[in-house]
């Protein structure tokens, strides 16, 4: 530790640089969250990338190929065809996009929300945050699938409509994670010497207790990313939320429903997509957990 | 400069319980300039006392007069102002330390909170920033760098350059150097020395290592269970112990001298 | 033969900036019957030191260059897991600094002790003074007694009652206490002792320390004792060993190194720590800090700190020594005792 401090970085990007190498280090320690950390690369540059690497760009703005309907996987469509003829690979890599923005936006909305009801009732205590947690409280015992469901059906289809849908249920969890984190870093000395300097609630918050809470909101994150996926995917099974032609994991899966076990590749693909999104978020989100845990570095 | 006239501290038990009589009824005075040493183990009160001091905590009775002012008349904006003269330093230098704060942002945060006092704009507080660690003795280079990167001493130092920003009278010492290691303490003791002397500041110092207040301190107070049991010059309270508590006390003090072991006979 | 004997010991530990050369050439030789102190600052790896003895360094990242740590003859860096918790719960006894954290909460006191005896006892039955192929229900009740009878050795008053308690329900003093009992279960020949009196007031530090000499004097126990504490090491121990930066610096009996150290660092050290007689402002600190462990110098480790430093202690590091009875000095401007 001396011996850093002695030959450390003189600025403050450096000593964020070095921060940085350190994690990525820890982070490697773990080839599991490699794992996780390529699948999630690999759907970031196939969600950006995606119209112009499909093989058949126009299945995707949706055109048909009635000539081809139902062929099997093979060189020329690799995850086959569906009853339009549409190639079924070109589908999948182009829902990706739509698939992870609806995720990110959900956990995003989600985070906003739950860190500012979660860190309120957490510093404030009291009949504040008994208020604000049983609210929560009473948020969590909806089940959530159904409650954006409704809100999806009351709001009308969109993506921004079952966003916000998806979001309404999704808070929760992280106001409490919030809330528990305030609760713990308020009592920590350094909130203290903040106190004893003079100075005043915004500014401990905002600057003592919210930098110190940022890693554990990014891990469950990272973790719920793929949950939010899922339900983006069963919203689009269930027909809230995404219409076709925009090509998305939980609708294509949805249409190729009525086609099985016959045209088994119409429906398996774009679940392995679903499974491949949720598992490589995990893994991410297990391998940042072990980065960031604050009692792992001092 | 700080009399504490008749403070007493009760926590309310929860349900039916008694609660906790934290301090009874203390009475202590600090002369300006000098360094008051105050004894005691976990549990006794000592942290109390402080958390009043610092008007972090309100007491049941008693009044605490800095400056012939009683801190409980003051406004809270009075109050504000107040906190700038009252600093504390830390015991534990790793965890008083925002870690997501550079250290120039630590030192500098007092500024910014007492800046309607200090009236220093950006600028003018950076360069005091550089001061501030120059007379800790921290160079230039450490500026930018957060807490995790620093040794158990430097932290320390930052922690008493944060204190010293915004030109305290009386500081308060919490055990200031009991997590560090014996060479770093000394060090560190010697800074406060030579700060005092530099910047006449009045010290509180609390600690429960003895030898640490024989060395800095001019008086000494020791506190069991809430009350002042003893309180006089250092030297007469080391050499002739008035109450069982400081016999007791001094005579577990671990003295680096083989000779001096209860275990064994003097060769 | 000694009790136990570090030869040369040398370990690295590799972590994201590389690997580090944490011990570098440990020697220590106890004998029955002695107190040792531990004693050195923060990072000098007298934890370490103490961990590898009971074969607790976790391998990776910690890794064993050269040496030996042999325990009443036995090698202990050749020894299996197996062998190993055989020797731990029964010949070796440990003791940490938080007694806190070292206690279950969930459980007993008398279910965490019973389990440590009847560990014990699987090694060794003789520990409960059982013989060999006595029932379950027999060593289960035999366990309990001993138990008892060491929380009463370790002076906790009305043993049989407090064995039901949970930790929670004991001081800080009371579970350092009910630590060194558990530790002493297997009625062990060594005691490894790190830190066991720095979470404690004074007043409790005099006792536990009054209790650990009586264990010495009256139990035939040896201990080695880890400490930042030069006061605590004069107080309770027989010998010192001084560490810097992964090396012994000096070893010996407690009284000759105190009064005479022979290394720069032992001086300084000691002139750090403020005694009676030291006037404000006096103390003397140590300027610096410690070298790099991942490039270690080549020379002294102490040298770039060194008050008294030469041209030539950046060369190699220096041999320890033996400057007097028991007495080892690593310096180059120790005087070797004649022969």
């Amino acid at each position: 530790m001396s011996a850093l401090a002695e030959r450390g970085p003189a600025s403050k990007l450096g000593s964020r640089w070095t921060n940085w190498r350190r994690g990525l280090y820890r982070f490697r320690q773990s080839w599991l969250s490699v794992i996780g950390l390529a699948i999630v690369v690999l759907l970031l540059f196939a969600a950006v990338a995606g119209p112009w690497i499909v093989p058949y760009p126009e299945h995707v703005t949706g055109g048909i190929n009635t000539g081809m309907r139902f062929r099997p996987p093979s060189w020329a469509f690799p995850f086959g065809t569906n009853e339009l003829g549409q190639d079924v690979f070109s589908l999948v890599v182009a829902g990706t996009r739509v698939s992870l923005l609806a995720g990110l936006a959900v956990v995003v909305v989600a985070a906003l929300i739950g860190t500012a009801i979660g860190a309120i009732a957490g510093y404030r205590g009291g009949w504040i945050d008994d208020a604000l947690m049983r609210f929560t409280d009473l948020m969590l015992t909806l089940p959530s699938l159904i409650l954006a469901m409704a809100i999806a059906a009351a709001l009308g289809p969109g993506i921004p409509n079952m966003v916000f849908a998806i979001s309404m249920s999704w808070w929760p969890g992280f106001a409490r994670l919030v809330r528990g984190e305030v609760m713990a870093k308020k009592e920590e000395v350094y909130v203290q010497a903040a106190r004893a300097i003079g100075a005043g609630t915004t500014r401990i918050i905002v600057r003592h207790i919210l930098p110190n809470i940022v890693s554990p909101v990014i891990v469950k994150m990272s973790l719920d990313m793929g949950f939010a996926i899922l339900t983006v995917a069963s919203l689009g099974f269930v027909g809230i939320g995404v219409k076709p032609p925009t090509p998305e994991w939980g609708s294509l899966l949805s249409l190729a429903r009525g086609y099985l076990p016959d045209y088994w590749w119409t429906a398996i693909f774009p679940g392995c997509a679903i499974f491949l999104a949720v598992f490589g978020f995990n893994l991410l989100g297990d391998g940042l957990r072990d980065v960031m845990d604050p009692r792992a570095r001092r | 400069m700080l009399e504490i006239r008749g403070l007493s501290k009760h926590y309310p038990g929860r349900r039916g319980s008694k609660g906790v009589d934290a301090l009874k009824d203390v009475s202590l005075s600090i002369t300006k300039r000098e360094s008051f040493g105050l004894v005691g183990e976990s549990g006794s009160g000592k942290t109390t006392l402080t958390r009043c001091v610092l008007g972090l905590e309100p007491p049941t009775a008693g009044s605490i007069i800095f400056d012939g002012v009683d801190l409980a008349s003051l406004s809270p904006a009075a109050m504000r102002a107040m906190r700038a003269r009252i600093q504390i330093v830390f015991q534990d230098p790793y965890a008083s330390l925002n870690p997501r704060m550079t250290a120039h942002d630590i030192v500098a945060e007092p500024m910014i909170v007492h800046r309607d006092t200090l009236r220093l704009d950006r600028r003018q507080r950076s360069d005091r920033v550089v001061e501030l660690l120059d007379l800790v003795g921290l160079g230039e280079q450490h500026l930018h760098r957060f807490p995790h990167e620093f040794s158990g001493g430097q932290r320390q130092r930052i922690g008493i350059a944060r204190a010293l920003s915004v030109n305290p009278e009386l500081l308060v010492l919490d055990e200031p150097t009991s997590a560090l290691d014996v060479s770093v303490q000394a060090q560190v003791l010697n800074l406060l020395h030579a700060l005092q002397e530099r910047l006449h500041l009045t010290y509180l110092f609390i600690s429960h290592d003895l030898g640490v207040i024989r060395y800095v301190c001019d008086r000494v107070a020791l506190i069991y269970r809430g009350e002042i049991v003893e309180q006089g010059p250092a030297g007469d309270i080391f050499d002739r112990p008035g109450s069982d508590y400081g016999r007791m006390l001094i005579a577990a003090m671990p003295e680096p001298d083989p000779d001096r072991s209860p275990f064994r006979t003097p060769a | 033969m000694a009790l136990l004997e570090i030869d040369d010991l040398h370990l690295a530990m590799r972590s994201f900036e590389g690997e580090a050369h944490v011990l570098a050439g440990v020697n220590l030789t106890i004998e029955r019957g002695e107190i040792w102190g531990l004693v050195g600052e923060t990072g000098c790896g007298k934890s370490l030191t103490g961990l590898s003895v009971s074969r607790l360094v976790p391998s990776p990242p910690g890794r064993y260059l050269k040496g030996a740590i042999r325990f009443d003859g036995q090698d202990l860096l050749g020894c299996d897991e197996t062998a190993m918790r055989r020797l731990r719960g029964r010949r070796i006894g440990m003791i940490f600094q938080d007694p806190t954290t070292n206690l279950n909460p969930a459980f007993r006191i008398v279910d965490q002790m019973v389990d440590v005896a009847l560990h014990a006892a699987s090694t060794d039955p003789s520990v409960l003074g059982l013989p060999a192929g006595a029932g379950r229900g027999e060593r289960r009740a035999a366990a309990r007694r001993h138990a008892q009878a060491m929380l009463e050795r370790v002076g906790i008053r009305d043993a049989a009652q407090r064995l039901d308690d949970y930790p929670h329900q004991f001081s800080g003093g009371m579970r350092q206490r009910v630590l060194i009992a558990m530790a002493l279960i297997g009625r062990p020949d060594l005691l490894i002792a790190d830190e066991p009196t720095t979470a404690l007031d004074v007043s409790v530090q005099a006792q536990i320390l009054r209790l650990l000499y009586g264990l010495v004097q009256e139990d035939g126990l040896t201990v080695l004792m880890i400490t930042h504490n030069l006061g605590v090491v004069a107080q309770l121990c027989s010998h010192v060993a001084v560490m810097y930066a992964g090396t012994v610096v000096e070893a010996g009996p407690v009284r000759d190194v105190f009064k005479a150290p022979g290394h720069p660092y032992t001086r300084a050290l000691l002139a750090a720590v403020p005694s009676a007689a030291t006037p404000r402002g006096a103390l003397r600190g140590l300027a610096g800090v410690v070298p790099n462990l991942l490039h270690p110098p080549a020379g002294c480790r102490f040298a770039s700190r060194c008050a008294a430093v030469m041209p030539t202690c950046f060369a190699a590091p220096p041999p320890a020594v033996p400057v007097g009875e028991g007495r080892t000095v690593a310096c180059l401007l120790a005087q070797p005792a004649e022969a």
